[in-house]
């Protein structure tokens, strides 16, 4: 703000007409790149859901140990700091699928590993998780009540 | 062919997610619990299984997914257990998922550090 006072009207109108032309991100890019990367991610799931019911497992058992993997993978390509660069690349596309919600858990931790094992890994794992874990759970319990008053 | 479904079923619902995120002043942790509960939701109205039905894991690994695996095991188990069973299904199906999530991520936490 400092600076922006000594500006003179000139600098500012340039300033304002600059700004104007600024490439900003896309919002087509975006949900391209999104649609991309969530559908790629989402490919690879289904190859391990399809491994699974290949061993003799149905497509809903397989369900459990699909996101189990997915989320090792996760975890691990956040470790190697690949997850973060990935997101900063495809936004929502590396967010919304399990892979993501894994790097929610483990970037933080990672991120304040120096406060110790406890307050920092132990606490800051939950940062997002914990409020996905709160209203997921809350919402299929309320969900199941009102099922539950309808067919009982 | 499960492959093509998985990927526009997927990707469909994380282009939603970008959608809302550029558009409204949420960050990716609102996007995310709007998610598991829209799913959550969705399961209960029986439209999940359906979304699954065609896209597989295109449904199953984006996070409402995840909300579709909690309310089904709700309904499962209050199904078999009686009214109970709606705090023991919560669990019933996600429970493999979320203590992947929570072991993994903290052995991965220990083995790795910060990067940059």
């Amino acid at each position: 703000m400092i600076l922006m006072a000594k500006l003179t009207r000139e600098q500012k109108a340039y300033k304002q007409w600059a700004d104007s032309r600024k490439p900003g991100p896309s919002l087509g890019r975006n949900i391209v790149v999104a649609y991309i990367v969530g559908g790629l991610i989402c490919t690879l799931g289904q190859g391990v859901l399809n491994y699974f019911v290949s061993q003799g497992m149905s497509p809903k058992e397989a369900g459990g140990p699909t996101a189990a993997v997915m989320i090792l993978l996760g975890a691990l390509l956040t470790g190697l700091g690949i997850y973060d660069r990935l997101g900063k690349f495809a936004g929502a596309g590396s967010f919304v699928p399990i892979t993501g919600f894994a790097n929610s858990i483990v970037a933080p931790a990672l991120e304040y590993k120096r406060e110790g094992y406890v307050l920092g890994v132990g606490a800051r794992m939950f940062q997002i998780a914990g409020p996905v874990l709160v209203y997921g759970m809350s919402t299929a319990w309320l969900v199941g009540l009102v099922h539950w008053l309808i067919h009982k | 062919m499960d492959f093509v479904y998985a990927f526009l079923v997927g990707g469909a619902i994380c282009a939603l997610g970008q959608l809302i995120f550029d558009l409204t002043p949420l960050t990716p942790a609102h996007v995310l619990v709007l998610f598991v509960s829209s799913g959550a939701i969705l399961s209960g109205l029986g439209v999940y299984e359906l979304l699954i039905d065609f896209g597989g894991a295109g449904a199953t690994i984006p996070l409402p997914g995840f909300g579709h695996t909690l309310t089904s095991g709700v309904i499962q188990e209050m199904e078999a257990n009686g009214f109970w069973g709606i705090f023991s299904g919560v669990m019933e199906n996600a429970s493999v998922g979320l203590v992947a999530a929570v072991v993994i991520g903290l052995l991965v936490s220990l083995l790795f550090n910060p990067k940059g």
